[in-house]
C-alpha cells in the first residue's frame, strides 16, 4: 500500500491544516472572538517557544516580558524609520542578544538562581527602559501608529506560531534535538559524550527568546501606546510559565493544550471579576503543581501508558492459558 | 611513540582531604590498564580527572602526547576518552539503541541517520543485547543497563576507554560474560584503564596495574607480582573485597 506521506510527515501535515483553517477566523468575526483568538494565538507563540527551552532543558526562564518588550520597544522607536518587517527581525535579533549574554551569564550555574536571575533581569530592563524613556523624552510612553488591523495582527501572530511549530520540530529532528534530550537525562553523561551542554543551552535559549521578542515585535500595533509597565509587564512571564505547564512540556503542542482553555477561562475571569484576576491566576498555579506537575498532557501519557501495560498484562495472560 | 596516556604528578584534594597524591602513571597503546585499591582511595576520582569531570589541582595529564587537564569534559571525550560510571548511568527516557547512539553522534565520529542507527546495533549485539534495540533502558535488568552503558561508551569509537567497577554487581555466571567482554574489546586493540574490586578479573584480563592507597600510589607494575607484593595486600587488609 502506498501511503499519502510518510508518518513522520503527518503530524506537520496535520499542523498545516489546523493553521490553514484558523487563519479564517477573521473572515467570520472582528470583534469578540477574534480578539479572544490574538490572545490564544499570541500565548501559544509563547509558550511554546518558552518551551523550546524550558522544556528539555527544565530551567525555568522568567525573562519573558524583557523579550517580548524589547520586540515591542523595537518597533515602537523604530516604527517611523524603518518597514515593519525589519523591525520584527530587529526585535527578534535584540531579544537574542540579551538571551545570549543572559545564557553565558547564567546557564552554568544551577536552575533556581537562574529563575531568580531572569525575574531580575526582567525587572532591570524594565528599569532602564523606563529611566531613558524620562531623561531622553518628555513622554513616558510612545504611540505606535500602524495601518494594521486586528485581523492583520492575528494572521501574523498566527504565521509566528507555525514557524515556532516548524523551529521545534526541525530541532526535535536534529542533533540539536538530541543532545537536548540527554541533557535532560543527565547532564555528566551528556558531556562525557562530547555534548558542549553549556553552548547548547545558549543556542536554544536564543532561539527561543528570539521568538518572543517576535511575538512582542508584531503585537505592538496592538497596543498603540506603548510604555514600560505594559511592554514589561511580569504577568506575561508568570501567564507564560503557568500556560506551558499546565499543558506540559514534553510535546512540542504540550503548551498548546494549556493555552487554549487557560486564555478562554482567563477571558471569562477578567471579564466577571476584575479585581480577582491575580488570585485565580495564583490558585490555578497551585493546582496545577500539586494535581498536574507534568500538565495535562504528561497525565495523558501516564494514563496512556498505564492502559498500555493492562492491555499487555492481560494479553501475556491469555497467552499463557493457551499455552 | 607517546603513550596512549599519561599521567604526571597529579594531584586533587577536596578540602583537607587529599584524593588524588602527586600520582604518576603511564598506560601504553592497546594496553588493558588495572586500577584497583581499597574503598576510599581515590580510583574514581583519578577517573574523573582523566575524563575532564574534575580538574585537577596540579600535574598534567596527556593524551597520545597532547595535554589534556584543563580541558572540559566535552571537549575531553570528543577528543577520544569515553567512560562508564561506578553507579550505571543510562538514559532513563530512552531505549537502548538511543542511549547507545548518544555515543557516535557528538565525538569525532559524528554519525546521523542510518549509519548510526546501523552503528548503534552492531554494538548493542557486541555487549550481547542483539534485537533488544527498542526495549526502555528502564525495564532493563541491572547488568543489561551496563552493557548499554558500554556499547554507548564504545560507540564513540574511543583512543582510551574508562571502566569504573564495571564488573561489580553482577553474579558469578554474569561475571564470567563480562570478563570475556573486556577481553574482546582489549583484543580489538582498544586501550583500557579499569577500575576494579574484583580481583580476579583483574588477574585475568590486566597486564600491569596500580594500587592506590589514600590517594597515593603504593605499587605498579606487573599483575602477579604486584598482588603479591605484602605492601598491597596490607593496604587491603580489612577490605572485604580482596
Ligand atoms: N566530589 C567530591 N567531593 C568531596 N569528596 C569527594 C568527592 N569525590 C570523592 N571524594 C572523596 O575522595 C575520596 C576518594 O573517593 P573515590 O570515590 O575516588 O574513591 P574510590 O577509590 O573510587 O572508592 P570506591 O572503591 O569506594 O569506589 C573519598 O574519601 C571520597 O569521600
Ligand atoms: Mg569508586
Amino acid at each position: 500500500m502506498t501511503r499519502f506521506l510518510p508518518d513522520e510527515f503527518r503530524i506537520p501535515a496535520i499542523g498545516a491544516g489546523v493553521i490553514v483553517l484558523a487563519a479564517l477566523l477573521p473572515l467570520f468575526d472582528d470583534g469578540f472572538y477574534l480578539a479572544m483568538a490574538v490572545n490564544i494565538v499570541l500565548y501559544a507563540a509563547l509558550c511554546t517557544a518558552w518551551a523550546l527551552f524550558s522544556g528539555p532543558t527544565h530551567y525555568i526562564s522568567l525573562a519573558t516580558a524583557a523579550f517580548f518588550g524589547l520586540g515591542t520597544y523595537a518597533v515602537a522607536l523604530g516604527n517611523e524609520l524603518l518597514p515593519f518587517p525589519l523591525l520584527v527581525a530587529l526585535g527578534a535579533a535584540i531579544a537574542a542578544v540579551l538571551a545570549g549574554f543572559v545564557g553565558a551569564a547564567t546557564l552554568r550555574i544551577s536552575g533556581v538562581y537562574f529563575v531568580i536571575f531572569t525575574l531580575g533581569l526582567a525587572e532591570l530592563v524594565r528599569q532602564i527602559v523606563s529611566w531613558a524613556q524620562v531623561k531622553w523624552s518628555t513622554r513616558m510612553g510612545l504611540y505606535v501608529f500602524t495601518d494594521f488591523t486586528e485581523a492583520h495582527i492575528y494572521w501574523m501572530l498566527l504565521a509566528l506560531t507555525a514557524a515556532v511549530f516548524l523551529t521545534g520540530w526541525l530541532i526535535n529532528r536534529s542533533r540539536l534535538g538530541f543532545a537536548m534530550q540527554i541533557i535532560g537525562n543527565d547532564e555528566a553523561v551528556a558531556r562525557h559524550c562530547g555534548i558542549d551542554t553549556a553552548r547548547l543551552k545558549i543556542i536554544l535559549f536564543m532561539i527561543s527568546g528570539a521568538f518572543i521578542g517576535m511575538a512582542g515585535a508584531i503585537v505592538a500595533p496592538r497596543y498603540l501606546y506603548v510604555a514600560p509597565p505594559s511592554a514589561f509587564n511580569p504577568t506575561i512571564s508568570f501567564l507564560v510559565v503557568i500556560m506551558a505547564l499546565l499543558g506540559g512540556t514534553r510535546w512540542l503542542w504540550g503548551p498548546l493544550v494549556g493555552v487554549i482553555p487557560f486564555t478562554i477561562v482567563m477571558e471569562f475571569v477578567s471579564a466577571n471579576f476584575p479585581n480577582d484576576t491575580s488570585i485565580v491566576i495564583g490558585i490555578v498555579f497551585l493546582v496545577i503543581v500539586y494535581v498536574l506537575p507534568d500538565g495535562v498532557t504528561g497525565r495523558l501519557e501516564q494514563l496512556l501508558a498505564r492502559m498500555r501495560r493492562t492491555s499487555t498484562a492481560s494479553k501475556a495472560a491469555t497467552v499463557k492459558e493457551a499455552a | 611513540m607517546s603513550a596512549a596516556l599519561s599521567v604526571t604528578t597529579v594531584r586533587k584534594s577536596f578540602g583537607g582531604l587529599v584524593a588524588v597524591n602527586d600520582l604518576s602513571f603511564e598506560v601504553e597503546r592497546g594496553e588493558l590498564y588495572g586500577l584497583i585499591g581499597p574503598n576510599g582511595s581515590g580510583k574514581t576520582t583519578m577517573l574523573n580527572l582523566i575524563s575532564g569531570a574534575l580538574q585537577p589541582d596540579a600535574g598534567e595529564i596527556k593524551l597520545a602526547g597532547a595535554t589534556i587537564s584543563g580541558l572540559a569534559a566535552h571537549r575531553i571525550a570528543r577528543l577520544g576518552v569515553a567512560r562508564t560510571f561506578q553507579l550505571v548511568r543510562v538514559l532513563p527516557s530512552m531505549d537502548a539503541e538511543r542511549n547507545v547512539m548518544a555515543g557516535a553522534v557528538f565525538g569525532h565520529r559524528s554519525l546521523w541517520g542510518a549509519e548510526l542507527h546501523e552503528l548503534a546495533r552492531e554494538l548493542l549485539a557486541l555487549v550481547g543485547l542483539r534485537g533488544r534495540e527498542h526495549v526502555p533502558v528502564v525495564a532493563m535488568t541491572y547488568i543489561d543497563q551496563k552493557r548499554v552503558e558500554l556499547a554507548r561508551a564504545i560507540a564513540s569509537d574511543p583512543q582510551v576507554l574508562l571502566l569504573d567497577e564495571w564488573l561489580a554487581g553482577l553474579n558469578p555466571s554474569e561475571l564470567a560474560i563480562g570478563i570475556e567482554l573486556i577481553e574482546r574489546l582489549s583484543r580489538q586493540g582498544r586501550t583500557i584503564i579499569m577500575v576494579e574490586h574484583v580481583m580476579d578479573a583483574i588477574r585475568t584480563l590486566c597486564g600491569r596495574c596500580l594500587v592506590m592507597s589514600s590517594g597515593r600510589l603504593i605499587k605498579e607494575g606487573g599483575v602477579a607480582e604486584v598482588l603479591s607484593d605484602p605492601e598491597v595486600v596490607r593496604a587491603y587488609l580489612g577490605d572485604d573485597d580482596a
